[in-house]
């Protein structure tokens, strides 16, 4: 901690100063402390008032939801907590054919939509990392996929990925020689065949996979960028004058530099779009087989007005992401802490 | 640099496998070198094409975007900004009413930010000072929020703003999503307040300031630069929100927000493509101006921060 030594170094009054949370203080300085403690939870509790009844409360209402057979039809006669309560909700879900299914298009998606935003960021971020002319352009530009509003990007997709006309099918058919245009967001899935090998691709999946790619590797790139930056030009230097070639000092310098930004990017980047709700539903409604679990959630909330299943598909959504967080953590955390 | 390798090693060994690798040095070298020139070309295809596209069609007639889909520009005689004029004006005389879901989207940001910044710059310098009981609980509490998924919360939060009779309120949208952003915000303007050296602080202890009087006359101008770039991150965000504006609003289509009209209006097939991609350009240029400025901004106050330190 800097402000450590700058207290020690400066002027007397560096003594009595509340920072360092470590040192322990000096006495007489007792009341100044108390006076802290009282106007910092002052301070915070405007916050802690709206977090707790905006964001906890709800949470925790949502599990007694989770066990009742509610409906928003009948909300208005319920009690506040509720009185009968079941299992019914869960028992549903896990039993009802569509919801496992959508749970494994869900992991598709974010394993897939995660692993690509991060790879097309990393090639992103070593790609500019030399300076030349116009630089901070392309930084900036390359940024812009990921602030533009969801709705306005999501549109020009559809407009643009339109089997009538779309501008990609059109220089498909003209460039690449297609057949007929393709549905990328309405077709379920397509036959292609590669050197005689034919094999059916998931289209629309695969679509809303690579809108994903595009709307969040400016993310990835950032920090992976940032990374790049504060590795050591003396490492590369010396990798270079030992003969490793640019290929070999990506491996063995810049990579390990690399790897526990990946890892954090990675964890990020997961819990958002294994939750993403908006670029599905905008694309393609949930339909074609990209039914993810938070289209569904939100389908049983409004369309079916189906509290209780609702909350209980939302719970086991969560659960099974802090499942997969937690061992996540427990796999690599101590890869982190050696680095 | 290449060079200097290759002289330094001919110079050690002229060994039949140490030239092979020279000349992997060199040809990677090349390569890669050609390489990083075509993704840069690429990757800015990539990222703007959608955007200029977006303008493109916003200028263009209906009939010559389905003759012509590939058109990659257009001609100055085929403008056509009556798009925009249609996308604005209001549904009784023949428009999409956009005006008003720009005001309603103003509305929603601007009412967000202050809020937020309201609430979060206390909190914010309480967590960076202030030594109080729960201070790292209330920390990770934040990061928790920050994560959280919030389809998981929109169950809730639309269930209880039912019941309460306020899901078409704007006040209760706002309120939704100062709740979800004041953690982040916090987070951030605390990173801040960590770079402002204390010793200014305690000069102005020592002149009898109190701890208000520290944050209100010292920490807070000094913080001014992050205050302004985390407020242009606040309007961003809830300029673009869609959850939650759909789970609120939906119903009432003289409170929708410009994400929400074009969302909603999207689906409608009397509406030509062509005006919406007006509707996608107003919803999509304030962001990309604020993106633009702020970008500065938050450089500008991270260096002064640098420089104070």
């Amino acid at each position: 901690m800097s402000q450590g030594t700058e207290g020690g170094t400066g002027s007397a009054a560096g003594a009595g100063e509340t920072d360092s949370d470590d040192e322990p203080r000096r006495g007489g300085r007792g009341s100044m402390r108390r006076s802290d403690a009282r106007a910092g939870l002052t301070l915070i509790s405007p916050t802690l008032v709206i977090v707790i009844f905006m964001v906890v409360l709800p949470i925790l209402w949502t599990v007694l939801l989770a066990f009742q057979p509610l409906s928003l039809l009948s909300l208005a006669t319920t009690g506040l907590l509720g009185t009968d309560f079941t299992l019914d909700n869960f028992k549903t879900v896990l039993t009802e054919s569509g919801f496992v299914g959508s749970l494994v298009t869900t992991l598709a998606y974010s394993v897939l939509g995660t692993a690509s935003a991060i790879g097309v960021g990393l090639v992103a971020a070593l790609a500019v990392r030399r300076p030349f002319r116009g630089r901070t352009f392309v930084r900036a530009a390359m940024l812009l996929p990921y602030v533009a509003p969801v709705v306005a990007a999501t549109f020009v997709w559809r407009t643009m990925l339109d089997p009538q006309f779309g501008i990609v099918n059109y220089w498909g058919e003209r460039l690449f020689g297609w057949d007929e245009p393709i549905a990328f967001l309405s077709q379920r899935s397509s036959e292609v065949s590669v050197l005689g090998l034919s094999f059916s691709l998931p289209t629309a999946l695969l679509s809303v996979i690579a809108f994903e790619a595009w709307r969040s590797f400016p993310f990835a790139f950032l920090f992976l960028m940032a990374r790049l930056q504060a590795v050591p030009e003396a490492l590369e230097e010396a990798a270079r004058i030992d003969g490793a070639t640019p290929s070999q000092r990506f491996r063995y310098v810049l990579l390990p530099q690399l790897l526990p930004t990946i890892a954090v990017l990675s964890i990020l980047r997961f819990i958002w779009t294994f939750n993403s709700f908006d670029d599905i539903y905008l694309l393609t409604g949930g339909g074609a087989g990209t039914d993810v679990v938070s289209v569904r959630v939100f389908n049983y909330l409004t369309a079916r007005g189906d509290i209780g299943l609702a909350s209980a598909q939302a719970l086991v959504l969560a659960a099974i992401l802090a499942v997969l967080v937690g061992v996540y953590l427990r796999r690599f955390a101590p890869q982190e802490e050696r680095t | 640099m290449a060079t200097e390798v290759q002289e330094r090693q001919t110079q050690e060994s002229s060994a039949a496998p140490e030239s092979r690798r020279l000349s992997r040095d060199a040809v990677e070298d090349r390569v890669f070198g050609v390489l990083r020139r075509i993704f840069i070309a690429g990757f800015l295809v990539v990222t703007l094409f959608p955007f200029y596209y977006m303008g493109l069609l916003s200028v263009r007639s209906l009939d010559e975007v389905i003759q012509d889909p590939g058109a990659l520009w257009v001609s100055l005689s085929e403008l056509n900004l009556g798009t925009y004029t249609s996308v604005l004006s209001s549904p009784d005389s023949g428009g999409q009413g956009f005006l008003v879901f720009m005001r309603n989207s103003a509305l929603v940001a601007f009412g967000t930010v202050a809020l937020t910044l309201l609430v979060a710059l206390p909190g914010a310098y309480a967590v960076s000072r202030l030594e109080f009981f729960g201070r790292r609980q209330v920390s990770v509490l934040f990061l928790a929020v920050y994560l959280f998924p919030s389809i998981l919360l929109a169950v809730p939060l639309f269930v209880a703003f039912t019941r309460l009779g306020q899901r078409g309120s704007l006040i209760g949208l706002l309120v939704v999503y100062v709740s979800q952003i004041v953690a982040v915000s916090i987070y951030m303007l605390r990173n801040y307040f960590d770079t402002i050296p204390e010793s200014i602080e305690e000069s102005a202890a020592l002149d009898g300031c109190g701890r208000l009087g520290i944050m209100w006359r010292i920490s807070l101008p000094l913080a001014m630069p992050a205050i302004v770039a985390n407020g242009l991150f606040v309007f961003m965000i809830a300029w673009n929100e869609f959850l939650f504006a759909l789970l609120f609003l939906v119903e009432d289509r003289d409170k929708w927000t410009v994400s929400l009209g074009l969302s909603q209006l999207a689906g409608s097939i009397e509406i030509p493509t062509t005006v919406l991609m007006a509707g996608s350009v107003i919803l999509t240029v304030p962001i990309i101006v604020i993106f633009f400025a702020s970008e500065r901004l938050l450089t500008e106050g991270l260096t002064a921060g640098a420089e104070k330190g």
